[in-house]
């Protein structure tokens, strides 16, 4: 049986795994290579690594640090950060990374989606989302790692993007990053009940529960986390027994 | 031991060749018909589309090659499937090493729609050949494909999405795995690690 995944999400700063509140407040969590190799050892199913600051500043993913993860991780990781185009990806994948995410560079360049999963392929095309809800009671779009709001909202995007070939959808809710309150079931379920592609589940995750809520009433595929997992809050091998004994599908550790 | 990964316009060969040095096996790089034909053991990757990746062999004589190899060959993902006779996938022709046709993933008309292609850990079960020495049934890999090989007789591991499936098929000196081992944590470095002894 398919099972849902568990992905520890690393933000990277200046090389080094970073974790802010409400995309704001940036702490210091580690090497992303140490951390990267402990959670594949600890069962994580995937690895997302985001390059936070690489929209805004303008600098490409490192792809250095890209190879030294490559190196050392046997289990598929996702990179994300700053990319804008097929040479970008090009570059990230030579250096082993298995699928790539974009996000604003998509969002102002719909076309790149489609060269995206032409060159590559539509497997290895995540398509970052950050949504707000508004007061308004709807989901919009917000780029620049949630600086700019748009007046488009979060599913006619993602579903555009799907039709454009992105193969999966990380969906990150700002109401809830960083929140520990539960993730954002509504907007995850609407994707994924509506949409064929999987959809991983970010922001907000602060117990075990809140992820058995992600799969069970909200049909996420993947949950991904970060500052939970970082600074030890909760064990990938506890969540995957936990979510084991509420018959939620997982890939069980065996040594 | 002379290990070569064969070169073509199909994705992941880096992570295959990562993974292989992270167990400590070195391994070339070529599209050279001789140094493929000389190697000991061969890796045939794959990410990508059927008809584009024949097309390429082709024009390279490489599938005439390749039919013919006769030390250890594993497949992965993409190249299992060209090394089966026909995939659905733009209706192409493949190898023809293995009978087991390739069919596209459809949900049933009735019951909850899956989602396709599949991407993820499933489980594997009714595993055969030393390919999978040392590997408990209902381990998991990493799957990523719309597209599968059906239940045959050369089927030597099955895996369940939507229906069973052929996850693993054997014939000869050939192997093919539907899943990545390169990409399934230490499950898929042993099936790799077995595959060099075998």
């Amino acid at each position: 049986m398919l099972t849902k995944r568990i992905i520890p999400c690393l933000d990277i700063k200046d090389g080094r795994t970073v974790k802010g509140i409400n995309f704001e407040n940036i702490r210091d969590a580690g090497d992303p290579v140490e951390l990267g190799a402990l959670y594949a050892a600890q069962g994580a199913d995937e690895l997302v690594f985001l390059d936070i600051t690489a929209t805004v500043e303008k600098r490409k993913t490192l792809s250095e640090l890209v190879n030294k993860i490559a190196h050392k991780i046997n289990i598929p990781f996702t990179v994300g950060g700053g990319i804008s185009s097929v040479e970008d990806v090009s570059v990230l994948l030579q250096n082993g990374a298995d699928k790539i995410s974009t996000n604003t560079s998509a969002f102002k360049n719909p076309q790149l989606i489609n060269d995206l999963a032409k060159q590559f392929g539509s497997q290895c095309v995540v398509l970052a989302i950050d949504t707000k809800k508004e007061d308004d009671g709807e989901w919009y779009v917000y780029l620049n790692g949630g600086r700019t709001k748009t007046t488009t909202k979060c599913f006619d995007w993602a579903k555009q993007a799907v039709d454009l070939g992105a193969g999966e959808i990380l969906l990150t809710s700002m109401n809830n990053d960083g929140t520990k309150q539960g993730f954002a079931l509504d907007i995850t379920q609407q994707l994924s009940t509506n949409l064929p592609v999987p959809i991983i589940a970010s922001g907000g995750g602060g117990t075990m529960q809140h992820f058995k809520e992600v799969f069970q009433d909200a049909q996420a595929d993947a949950a991904l986390a970060a500052s939970i997992f970082h600074f030890k809050e909760i064990g990938i091998q506890d969540l995957k027994r936990y979510l084991h004994n509420q018959q939620i599908p997982v890939r069980l550790w065996e040594k | 031991m002379k290990l070569v990964i064969i070169k073509y316009n199909a994705g992941n060969i880096q992570s295959v060749l990562y993974a292989l040095e992270r167990i400590g096996v070195e391994a070339a790089v070529t599209d050279d018909v001789q140094q493929i034909q000389s190697a000991d053991k061969i890796i045939f990757p794959g990410v990508g589309e059927a008809s584009t990746a024949m097309d390429y062999l082709k024009e390279r004589g490489l599938d005439t090659v390749i039919k013919n190899l006769q030390q250890p060959v594993l497949g992965i993902c993409l190249g299992m499937q060209l090394m089966c006779k026909h995939s659905e996938e733009n209706d192409t022709d493949c190898l023809g090493i293995f009978e087991e046709p390739v069919k596209k993933f459809v949900n049933p008309p009735q019951g909850p729609a899956v989602k396709i292609p599949q991407i993820g850990w499933n489980n594997i079960y009714d595993l055969k050949t030393s390919l999978f020495k040392g590997i408990e049934e209902n381990q998991f890999c990493y799957f990523v494909h719309g597209y599968y090989a059906a239940l045959g007789q050369h089927t030597i591991a099955t895996t369940n999405y939507i229906h069973p499936y052929s996850a693993a098929l054997q014939k000869d000196n050939f192997y093919g795995v539907q899943f990545h081992p390169e990409k399934s944590a230490t499950v898929g470095e042993q099936m790799i690690k077995n595959f060099i002894e075998l």
